[in-house]
């Protein structure tokens, strides 16, 4: 299945990023990222959800521009202004989610995207998707409905579709996500039969165990940032097992540039500031449940939630701010019980809930910063009076705010939508730490900031902890957890699998219950 | 790392920041004037098609709607109904809820002031009748927003649609009572009974202006005030501008729902009593002036600032009542005005198209 090790190298790269970056408001998505893209090799491209596989592919496909950085096709600096245009060079890309008309045949949807004043060569097309077909070993009825394949079908169509244009790299984009265990397999040995006739495949995943089966070269992502790569030829020599480990190494591993670990220190205090008994969410059509989560926060103490995103961390943060629904358990605070109140009588009993959906729920994009910073208090005095806004008393605690918490703006009547990523969770965490804060939820805190805010709120959130309120950490960043928490729960499927003492051997502990192996 | 840098701390504003502003202030100006200009010239070339002088027609219009003492009078009158309506869709479209059942919400309010008034002068004092109908009208409004409400607040449905369906029905259900329950005997017209002139609200000194166009200026700009400076309006803007932002605020997003369309209903409502026991007196059977549809332009060119919007709805009166005085002198018909707006909100679409590249561009 291996390449043999000599090919790939006397290849030049078809495409070169050259530490190559892109914002969007208020995130970082790719930080002076570099990849080189052979012809003969299947690139696998690993990363966890925000990890900014998407965002490079938008730039791969002509769909996003980088903000700085270089692309180079075949050496040559060139930018990929459009999807026609990226296909034009020869680069085409297979979407997470199916981009075929399902009323139409097979044949019909190959003949899309031609010139719009000429009659379709469908008899031509035919012949040359089936000479495709035949080579690359996979059927496909032409003249079938697409809405009557199967998912793996219809991504085969795609496939094929994409080396109609005459493709010479192909890129699939989560392409497993939808497939059968039999059909990622195929898809493996298609993949394989692409890269033996010269192509060049990258293939996107969050799994593992994909990129050791599947990948040639194998480049990891984690928060924007490319933090390695493995080569070829040293990949051939590794076996499975240690490669999952190298892997393993390069997502949860330390980076250059992180924080040195440096936890709080407690006073002996052990009183359960947050309690959490038996706190159980039920699943929604696009979330995952809670089943029974209990813990508890002591004063002073950080309590790290760790765990691959999407398995309940944001339901847990929700369902505790009182912003979800549960349907059992109970949540106390300094041993009063909070399930019967609604989000403002929570927070100013002092629960707070730092949302990492800055942008999406945490800010209104077009109000000024001053108004964003009491978007949870309004109504309450001394900002309001009798339901009258106080403008002077609102712009004084605002540059107060501003002042103390080190937000750069132009002025607190700048909309917070201009602001840097790094300046909005400013704002955040000044809405949140404010008047009588006890127990504060960060969830993903550092998520898309760059290296020095990352820094910053790491030490922002010790420093609350210095003075004695609970935190409960919530993040994907393995390294961040183990760099400043006394404890870290693992959640997996919405579960508690394991509470583990930060320590020497924590990292492997959680690690491996990450990926839903015994402690 | 960039970006940060090029920021700067918040300081107290200086010279260049004022000179800044100024520049902003004109180029606001330029692109709220430039598409009305622009498009009084593409209505004009309208005008040419058909047989008729341009300059004829928006002399005539000018004449007849601004320059006339009668005209004038007739615009500022005018004004009362539009003024409520214009401050319902304020408080609906900066909440973030469409609310396109104005026309329904209007006749019903009209027609139950219409059904209410002429009976209660004769058994109370004039302005306890009116008080009463105009209440009543208000609450009739509201009814009738009701189930888009409830749609909308529990179980996320459009309210385009449906308020859009509601106000067919009510426009039709408005009709259907004025012909069948409220329908005057003693006149061979069907309409409702009439008020008499000298029990409708007063007019303003020794004019022709209804005082109702008081009450619409006292309604705009208290639901200018309550949306900008107010706990109330702050959390329907929120609601308005990210929901996503209020159910993590802690706000009662249904409840606030509720409110928003009872408020805009029923100031829609008012605008319609207002000018029955204002200005018409009664209802006829078929009555629908389509107030509602003709203002939402209006709303959305004043960007839904009430003080613009009272600018905005006396250029919209103006050139109703001028266009309706050039339908009957000139031929063109009178709905030719709302071809007018359509063309000035479309011109202004693309001067915000304009703004915002322009914007970009200056920002990069």
């Amino acid at each position: 299945m291996k390449p043999t090790p000599d090919r790939p190298q006397s290849q030049p790269p078809i495409i070169t990023l050259d530490s190559v970056t892109k914002r969007f408001p208020g995130v970082v998505a790719n930080d002076s990222v570099d990849l080189e893209i052979r012809a003969g090799e299947v690139h696998v491209l690993l990363g966890e959800n925000g990890a900014g596989k998407s965002t490079l592919i938008g730039m791969l496909s002509g769909l996003l521009q980088p903000d700085s950085g270089r692309i180079l096709v075949d050496g040559v600096e060139t930018p990929i202004r459009s999807p026609s245009h990226a296909l034009s060079m020869g680069i085409g890309t297979v979407f997470q989610h199916n981009m075929l008309v399902p009323t139409l045949t097979v044949a019909e949807n190959l003949a899309l995207g031609g010139d719009w004043w000429r009659r379709p060569r469908i008899a031509e097309l035919t012949v040359r998707a089936s000479q495709i077909a035949q080579q690359l070993g996979i059927e496909i009825n032409l003249d079938a409905r697409v809405s009557e394949l199967s998912l793996g079908e219809q991504q085969q169509v795609e496939i094929v579709r994409a080396l109609l244009r005459d493709s010479r790299l192909l890129i699939l984009d989560e392409a497993t996500s939808m497939l059968t265990p039999k059909g990622i397999e195929e898809l493996g040995a298609l993949m394989r039969r692409l890269v033996d006739r010269g192509l060049a495949v990258v293939f996107i995943t969050h799994k593992l165990g994909e990129a050791a089966d599947f990948g040639d070269r194998v480049s990891v992502l984690k928060l924007g940032r490319k933090v390695g790569e493995i080569a070829p030829e040293r990949l051939s020599r590794l076996d499975r097992s240690e490669l999952v480990d190298e892997i393993v190494a390069m997502m949860f591993g330390r980076q250059a540039g992180d924080a040195a670990v440096s936890i709080p220190p407690r006073s002996g205090n052990d009183d359960a500031l947050l309690d959490v008994r038996g706190l159980t969410v039920a699943r929604t059509a696009d979330a995952p449940g809670l089943e029974a989560i209990s813990f508890r926060v002591g004063e002073g103490e950080i309590l790290g939630v760790a765990g691959i995103d999407g398995n309940g961390q944001k339901q847990l943060a929700e369902a505790l701010a009182g912003q979800r629904p549960v349907i059992g358990g109970s949540v106390l605070l300094a041993g009063q019980p909070l399930d019967a109140m609604d989000v403002g009588g929570r927070r100013r009993l002092g629960l707070r809930y730092l949302t990492d959906d800055r942008l999406g729920e945490g800010t209104v994009r077009t109000f000024p910063v001053s108004i964003n910073y009491f978007l949870k208090q309004i109504g309450e005095a001394p900002l309001w009076r009798g339901g009258v806004e106080r403008a002077g008393e609102i712009d004084r605690r605002a540059r107060e705010l501003t002042h103390r918490y080190d937000v750069r703006a132009a002025s607190i009547a700048t909309p917070i939508g201009r602001l840097s990523g790094g300046n909005i969770q400013k704002v955040l965490i000044a809405r949140e730490l404010a008047d009588g804060a006890r127990a504060v939820i960060f969830n993903k805190p550092t998520y898309g900031l760059d290296l020095a805010n990352t820094l910053a709120t790491r030490q922002r959130i010790r420093d609350i902890a210095g003075q004695g309120l609970a935190v409960l950490l919530i993040s994907t960043d393995l390294e961040e957890l183990l760099s400043m928490c006394h404890r870290i729960a693992v959640l997996s499927q919405g579960r508690i699998v394991g509470i583990v003492e930060n320590g020497d051997g924590a990292a492997e502990r959680v690690g491996r219950l990450m990926i839903g192996l015994a402690a | 790392m960039n970006q940060q840098a090029t920021e700067t701390r918040v300081g107290a504003p200086d010279a260049a920041q004022a000179a800044t502003r100024r520049n902003e202030l004109l180029w606001r100006v330029a692109i709220t004037i430039g598409p009305i200009v622009a498009s009084l010239a593409i209505a004009g070339c309208v005008l040419l098609a058909v047989g008729v002088n341009p300059l004829t027609y928006y002399a005539y219009v000018v004449d007849r709607g601004l320059l006339s003492p009668l005209g004038l009078q007739q615009t500022l009158t005018r004004m009362a109904p539009l003024l409520f309506i214009a401050s319902g869709l304020i408080v609906a479209f900066r909440s973030g809820m469409w609310n396109l059942g104005g026309d329904g919400q209007y006749l019903l309010g009209a027609v139950a002031a219409a059904a209410i008034a002429p009976v209660f002068v004769q058994v109370m004092p004039g302005w306890l009748a009116l008080f009463l109908s105009f209440v009543i009208a208000t609450a009739v409004a509201i009814a009738w927003s009701i189930v888009p409400a409830l749609l909308r607040a529990y179980q996320g449905v459009n309210e385009i649609i449906t308020t859009l369906m509601m106000s067919f029905l009510g426009v039709s259900f408005a009709n259907v009572l004025v012909k069948l329950v409220f329908l005057d005997p003693g006149t061979t017209v069907p309409q409702t009974r009439t008020l008499p002139v000298d029990d409708r609200l007063p007019r303003l000194f020794d004019t022709t202006v209804t005082s109702g166009l008081v009450l619409g200026l006292v309604a705009i700009i208290a639901v200018h005030l309550v949306m900008t400076r107010t706990s109330f309006g702050l959390r329907l803007r929120v609601v308005g501008a990210n929901p996503n932002a209020a159910v993590h605020g802690g706000l009662n997003v249904p409840g606030l729902t509720l409110a928003v369309f009872a408020i805009s209903a029923g100031l829609i409502g008012m605008g319609g009593a207002i000018d029955i026991i204002g200005v018409q007196g009664n209802v006829r059977a078929d009555w629908n002036p389509a107030y509602g549809m003709a203002v939402i332009p209006v709303v959305f060119l004043a960007r839904m600032n009430g003080f613009a919007a009272i600018g905005f709805v006396f250029l919209l009166s103006v050139l109703s009542i001028g266009g309706e005085s050039a339908a009957r002198r000139l031929g063109v018909p009178q709905h030719f005005t709302l071809v007018l707006v359509s063309i000035v909100l479309i011109t202004l679409a693309i001067a915000e198209y304009l703004d915002h590249r322009f914007n970009e561009k200056r920002r990069a």
